[in-house]
């Protein structure tokens, strides 16, 4: 990725603490347009924690989150009209049909050509003949994919994916890591993922970040962090540090 | 505050009470079963006394379905919350540019559309089945009604303060918490009848206590009171801004405990 790349997200010493517990320590990366950062580390390593904090959902103990080059605390509104969200732990209402959702979203986020929009992307996740649907009935591959179709309504420039393809079967997730990649690409958005799944990871982000009970143990391109811990692969990587808490002996 | 937001959310739920009636009965099934035994009540009552009394005594139909409009009002607010709550669909909302006053705004005006439809349901069957016009009463009932639908929306925002807090655990505390002022608010009696006298200083601090003794003016002699009025709105706006600030400051701690996603997620 070019360095000359728009600064899309610029954290800083991003640190929250519940009850005297430090779980995300001093937590700081900067994400440019174009860049899919993956986020890993075991559970209850502190990347929901960090993710919430990215929305303004919870509010951190300390540090500084800038986005578009605006201090979130100070702009959240403006800022999360260009921002989405899909995890696989939402859903959408379930008493509503497929396409009164996305209205209802489209509608929100004011996107223009809102039934064209919303066409276009229930085909590329193809899903398009659910739209009659009642969403409370959709499996959980294809409620994920509604969840990435509404993530998409407002054409971001900044995405946050937490476990998209949890719950995915293989041919499912492949299929949604070819949409994110090609939207990515077609964009540049910049994205930040989640995913305990090493496929997704070494599929769609151009860099990694590993946590451990919330602190930054290793750092930089997939290929760099396999060949400095000495190990095969990325899944070996990723055991290692949830074992020892470090990615060398 | 930005109108196509506030008409999105709405749009929402009256996309929900289409496609799900059962969600309608809600709205009529209630009032209907109070409409009956308060009608039944006052027929017995009147068939048994004499005198001047009974004339009055009709007036409780009105009270009825006025206090209502307060308890539906408040309910609008709430349910439209809960709402989001039970599908897992308040951080789609909350990561979506949407400002707090756009979404009270929203759960306002559908308390507005709820309670439509039970008034407007209401007064048909009471005007059936006991030729009680609520009508009659005319014109001078509509400011006291727009009163009491702020003191609901008011109450509303408290019990969604609540639930933020103490989370789904507080559900049925938040049902609740209108009759919490129901019997100091004079609704089927003058502040008057309030035991412990002391207990009427607190009644008169509601602007629901305003709203039902102007009204009860209003149906008895036919005066429009304005000092009840004018008592009502200034204490509408003291409940207001008091019920606002609860449910920010519930809504900041709730995001400094970082609990917001944890129940919205469960
Ligand atoms: N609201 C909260 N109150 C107390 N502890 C919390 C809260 N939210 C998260 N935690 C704790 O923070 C740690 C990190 O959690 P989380 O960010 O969800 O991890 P991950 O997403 O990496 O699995 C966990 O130990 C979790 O128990
Ligand atoms: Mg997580």
């Amino acid at each position: 990725m070019s360095t000359a790349a728009e600064v899309v997200l610029e954290v800083r010493d991003l640190t929250r603490e519940f009850d005297g517990v430090t779980v995300l320590d001093k937590f700081s990366f900067t994400l440019r347009k174009g860049e899919v950062l993956g986020l890993l580390g075991a559970n209850g390593a502190g990347k929901t924690t960090a993710m919430n904090m990215l929305l303004g959902l919870t509010t951190p103990s300390s540090g500084s989150i800038t986005v578009f080059g605006k201090d979130l605390a100070k702009h959240r509104i403006e800022i999360l009209k260009r921002v989405n969200f899909s995890s696989a732990y939402t859903a959408l209402p379930g008493n509503l049909y497929v396409w009164q959702n996305l209205a209802v979203f489209a509608r929100i986020y004011g996107v223009p050509n809102a039934k064209k929009k919303i066409d276009e992307l229930l085909e590329l996740l193809e899903i398009g003949d659910l739209r009659k649907r009642v969403t409370g009935q959709l499996s959980a591959g294809e409620s994920t994919r509604l969840n990435l179709c509404k993530a998409m309504l407002n054409d971001p420039d900044l995405l946050l994916l937490d476990e998209p393809t949890a719950s995915l079967d293989p041919d499912i997730a492949d299929k949604v890591r070819k949409v994110i990649q090609r939207v990515q690409k077609e964009r540049g958005i910049a994205i930040l993922y989640t995913s305990h799944n090493m496929k997704d990871i070494e599929e769609v982000c151009s860099h990694l970040i590993f946590l451990h009970k919330g602190k930054v143990v290793a750092e930089g391109t997939p290929e760099d962090i396999v060949a400095k811990s000495q190990q095969s692969t990325l899944e070996d990587v990723f055991i290692k540090i949830a074992r020892t808490g470090d990615i060398e002996e | 505050m930005n109108f196509r937001i506030i008409s999105a959310l709405v749009m929402r739920y009256i996309f929900l009470y289409t496609r799900t009636p059962m969600r309608l009965v809600e709205l009529v099934f209630w009032p209907m079963v109070d409409l009956l035994i308060w009608g039944y009540l006052t027929i017995y009552i009147k068939e048994n006394t004499t005198g001047a009394f009974p004339a009055m005594i009709s007036f409780l139909l009105g009270a009825m379905i006025l206090w209502d409009v307060v308890f539906r009002a408040q309910q609008g607010v709430a349910v439209s919350f809960l709402e989001d709550v039970w599908t897992r669909n308040l951080l789609n909302i909350f990561v979506a540019p949407v400002r707090i006053s756009e979404y009270l705004t929203a759960t306002f005006a559908v308390g507005i559309l709820r309670i439509c439809v039970t008034v407007v349901i209401m007064c048909v069957v009471a005007l059936l089945l006991y030729q009680f016009n609520v009508l009659v009463i005319g014109w001078p009932l509509m400011p006291f009604l727009a009163n009491l639908l702020i003191s609901g929306w008011a109450l509303g925002m408290i019990s969604t303060a609540l639930i933020l807090r103490w989370g789904q655990a507080a559900e049925s505390l938040a049902w609740a918490v209108p009759f919490f002022i129901q019997p100091i608010s004079a609704v089927f009696y003058p502040v008057g009848s309030i035991r412990p006298v002391w207990l009427q200083n607190v009644a008169l601090a509601m602007p629901t206590t305003h709203v039902f003794e102007g009204m009860r003016e209003v149906m008895q002699k036919g005066t429009f009171n304005w000092q009840s009025f004018s008592n009502a709105c200034l204490l509408n706006l003291v409940f207001m801004a008091i019920a606002g600030w609860i449910f920010m400051s519930m809504l900041s701690l709730t995001k400094k405990r970082g609990l917001l996603t944890k129940f919205a997620t469960q």
